[in-house]
């Protein structure tokens, strides 16, 4: 498995820009990683690049598909702190 | 280095010894003429030029390298003015055509600059490439960039080559302590940087950036966020810093934060400023050249300060436009001669007016509201005005101190709630001024104001905002109404 990104990507550039195996692509719509290009920035950097950029929680995949920035781990807002705004607030 | 000019000025006659103190006319005063010559088309830098010059922002800057607890990267909206904030994202080549037929539909268009909605200098090449092309296409404008300062310093050269002339950098403290409770995160060197050891760096880079952009006579505007409780006492310390080191303009501007906004600070509850405080700051950053008529505007703003016609130049508008770009351009130098030329009359007409002082020293200031559409003149009617530029009359002169927007769809938690209507929102946010100068008004608002103790003024309509406000004050002083304390103000 390799990263990947969710609707939750807000289509910054941001790590098309820093991935060091150009496996992003500018899409519709979303960016998306090509799962047979990346590396996981193995053997080019400690950390994966588009997690390590990436400002919106939720929006990169590990490759065991889980959140590479959960909830409150970007912003500093408890995550129930977003739950109690969603609530009370018209949709 | 020339450019270190900010000091010592000279105290204006009066009194005050502060080089940011005294009417707006002779806030440029002190800086030697060559910086005067580079700033005085400039909107963002000039106070006066403001009144005259137009500017637009191009969105190519979408990715950021930092984290800051007043942004929000998810947030995307057109009613929403204030900066990070844009509609459409625009390729370089889009941006270049979107400034090309801007700056032919607004002739007094002087300054294109790229703020986001990320970070510039985080898109080089967008950002570099945009700069290349229009620096070709359209050299009369002032290309002009705003960053968080990040990777400055790896990017000189390249702003300098590109002709660059006036970069700003947001710095919000010189303290890693205050830093660290208002950026949650730094992408440098491959990697997620936290707290302190975030903010250590990036003041490094922003004070490493400052000082070389200075040294190759880049001007250096520092703008700051100011947040109650976090940097607000800090401020003064940071203005002091960045003047050492040759920034020639600092801007404190007020935060936005609303639980909306989906901020850091908007939801966690942290307040901005009140006008008082943000002034009483902006005093207090000694005698640092204060930029006090920001508007804190969108990453894709067009037009003058204190519109936004953005609506106007969206891609396929553009698209459908057939523009004579040479011609364009030689409108614009006609155009430019013009307002340098009414600027020069008006500069005149101010100094005949405003000439002989008759009010004594120690008699107590007026804030005075004004409705203008521009050119530095008392133009604009009441009913439309979406903004009043703020003067503070005194024995000394008139200076100008902010600005009061009445559009807004909320003015603040306290006013939350109640229904008012956009009169009584007005006259809420002209608290504090005696006075309010326009073009015309109305009966039903003359009435309402006049019960809210502001006095309406329609009689000097199309003169010069500082002359007209130096002749209500000495008007309110032969009345006697300068004796006794400002009538008490129904909020």
């Amino acid at each position: 498995m390799a990263y990947s990104i969710t609707s939750l990507c807000v289509n910054c550039f941001a790590c098309m820009d820093v991935c060091p195996s150009r496996a992003i692509a500018e899409a519709k719509p979303h960016f998306v990683v090509d799962a047979r290009t990346c590396t996981h920035c193995e053997g080019d950097y400690a950390d994966a690049q588009c997690a390590s950029i990436c400002p919106v929680e939720g929006a990169i995949l590990d490759p065991d598909g889980l959140a590479a920035n959960p909830p409150g781990s970007l912003t500093g807002i408890p995550p129930e702190r977003l739950l109690a705004l969603a609530a009370c607030s018209p949709a | 280095m020339e450019l270190k000019v900010l000091g010592p000025a000279k105290p204006a006659a009066g009194g005050c010894a502060k080089g940011s103190c005294g009417s707006t006319a002779d806030q440029m005063a002190h800086l030697p003429e060559a910086i005067r010559d580079r700033v005085k088309n400039h909107p963002c830098y000039s106070e006066e030029a403001h009144h005259h010059y137009a500017r637009m922002h191009v969105a190519v800057a979408p990715a950021c390298n930092i984290q800051c607890n007043y942004c929000n990267r998810k947030y995307d909206c057109a009613n929403e003015s204030r900066p990070g904030v844009v509609s459409e994202l625009l390729t370089p080549d889009q941006a270049v055509r979107k400034t090309l037929a801007v700056a032919a539909a607004i002739p007094q268009m002087s300054v294109l600059g790229i703020a986001g909605p990320g970070d510039p200098l985080a898109n080089p090449a967008r950002t570099f490439e945009t700069f290349r092309q229009l620096s070709e296409t359209a050299p009369d404008i002032k290309l002009c960039v705003s960053t968080n300062g990040l990777s400055v310093p790896e990017h000189v050269d390249e702003l300098v080559r590109h002709n660059i002339d006036h970069v700003t950098i947001t710095i919000n403290c010189v303290d890693p302590e205050v830093g660290a409770r208002i950026y949650p995160w730094i992408f440098w060197k491959n990697r997620r940087i936290r707290g302190r050891k975030a903010a250590e760096i990036l003041i490094e880079q922003q004070q490493r950036g400052l000082e070389m952009l200075v040294a190759r006579g880049v001007l250096v505007k520092v703008n700051s966020v100011m947040i109650p409780g976090v940097n607000d006492e800090h401020l003064p310390e940071v203005s002091r810093v960045v003047k050492e080191k040759g920034a020639f303009l600092h801007n404190v501007m007020p935060l936005i934060a609303e639980a909306e906004h989906g901020t850091y600070y908007g939801v966690m509850g942290q307040r901005g400023p009140t006008q008082a405080e943000l002034t009483a700051l902006q005093d207090a950053c000694g005698d640092m050249n204060m930029m006090r008529h920001c508007r804190q505007c969108r990453a894709d703003a067009v037009g003058l300060l204190g519109e936004d016609r953005g609506q106007e130049f969206t891609m396929a508008r553009i698209d459908a436009m057939a523009i004579d770009y040479a011609a364009a351009m030689e409108r614009r130098a006609a155009i430019h001669a013009a307002i340098e030329a009414a600027r020069e009359d008006g500069r005149a007409q101010q100094a005949a007016m405003t000439a002989p002082a008759a009010v004594p020293a120690g008699t107590r200031p007026v804030l005075i509201a004004v409705a203008s559409a521009g050119q530095g003149l008392v133009n604009q009617h009441f009913g439309h005005a979406r903004e009043f530029l703020v003067y503070e009359a005194g024995p000394a002169g008139v200076r100008f101190v902010g600005h009061r927007k009445t559009d807004q769809y909320c003015v603040g938690s306290s006013t939350c709630g109640d229904a008012g209507t956009a009169l009584e929102r007005t006259i809420r946010a002209l608290a504090g001024c005696e006075v309010v100068l326009c073009s015309k008004i109305g009966i039903e608002p003359w009435g309402a104001l006049e019960a809210a103790g502001i006095q309406p003024n329609g009689e000097h309509a199309m003169e010069p905002v500082e002359a007209a406000a130096a002749a209500v004050y000495r008007e309110m002083f032969e009345a006697g109404a300068l004796d006794a304390a400002p009538a008490a103000q129904i909020a």
